[in-house]
């Protein structure tokens, strides 16, 4: 049984390792891609069906939620292709994971002394690094996007408050609250992805037959659950920078 | 004792204790919760959205101290 916390590099591009995380990545992206594409070129009809049904579906009940936490729709049509691409992303990278060949099709290989089965599919956001970049560019939409909502003064004014040393210290605050965001949200999504991923190699492990079934149940609402999460509160944090607080 | 078993006994009482507190902030959000949609049934859409926000950053705490585990289990 092998769990590796690090994402195995399955080969090498001059001297870049290609992980399996960053493979599965590949594929998700494709996926999408692939689906965006197949909406463009077909006629896109008044009254929908098949495909393009679902997707305004989901596009429909999204809109309306981020509608209920900003509560004006121009906001909601600036914020919605950032987050919206982070839920896709993120829940579509998730459901890839679960698949048959994601963490058990691979190559055995002599890694630190003993021989491991290297994957070439591992779920996504099971690596640190991917969830990593998606909190980093949360992270720094949120400043951008409360910058060019309020302005440069007045957003700093935040963070760098001299009206008093109360006020001041409020502000270092707020700055260590915005550092903590990108372990918070790093965090958060690697952990319940990737001890999911390890329940699920544990479970098979022990009972191969029938008991991993409600575990892949608990696997495919905690993905969808962390998706919602990872996008509501990138738009609750969007909303806060935006807002000025006077 | 030696590194091994050390690590082992912290790596199950990491969890064990970090998931305590979550769990307890977890239950008290969501009893406040269904309270609230009992008395008030209409406002269960407006009052689910922000619970679940609020139940994400509790269990954040959760996942840290499952990380901490896990880094100590398996590097």
């Amino acid at each position: 049984m092998n769990i590796s916390l690090a994402a195995e590099p399955v080969f090498h591009i001059g001297s870049f390792p290609v992980t399996n995380s960053l493979i599965a990545a590949w594929l998700s992206i494709i996926l999408l891609v692939i689906i965006t594409l197949v909406l463009r070129t077909k006629k896109l009809k008044m009254v929908p069906r098949g495909l393009q049904n679902v997707v305004e579906t989901i596009i429909e009940f999204f809109l309306g939620l981020i509608d209920g936490i900003t509560q004006d729709k121009k906001q909601t049509s600036k914020f919605f292709p950032l987050v919206f691409t982070f839920f896709i992303f993120i829940l579509v990278s998730n459901y890839l994971g679960l698949f048959p060949g994601f963490g058990t099709i691979g190559v055995y290989e002599q890694l630190e002394g003993s021989q491991v089965l290297v994957p070439f599919f591992r779920s996504a956001n099971s690596d640190l690094n991917v969830t990593l970049a998606l909190a980093i560019v949360s992270v720094f939409a949120t400043q951008i996007f409360g910058i060019l909502a309020i302005g440069v003064l007045k957003y700093g004014k935040k963070f760098l408050n001299f009206s008093s040393p109360f006020m001041f210290f409020v502000g270092i605050l707020e700055f260590i609250s915005e550092l903590a965001k990108f372990i918070s949200f790093s965090f958060r999504l690697f952990g319940n992805v990737f001890a999911g991923e390890v329940l699920l190699v544990v479970i098979s492990f022990l009972i191969p037959y029938i008991a991993p079934v409600p575990f892949y149940f608990l696997e495919l609402f905690v993905g969808l659950v962390q998706a919602a999460i990872f996008s509501l509160l990138t738009i609750v944090f969007l909303k806060f920078a935006s807002t000025d607080i006077h | 004792m030696d590194t091994e078993a050390i690590k082992l006994i912290a790596a199950a009482a990491a969890i064990a204790i970090g998931g305590f507190a979550p769990a307890l902030a977890i239950g008290m959000l969501a009893g406040k919760a269904m309270e609230s949609i009992g008395r008030n049934p209409e406002a269960a859409g407006k009052i689910q959205v922000p619970m679940l926000i609020a139940i994400a950053f509790c269990e954040a705490i959760a996942i840290y101290a499952l990380v901490v585990a896990l880094i100590l289990k398996f590097v």
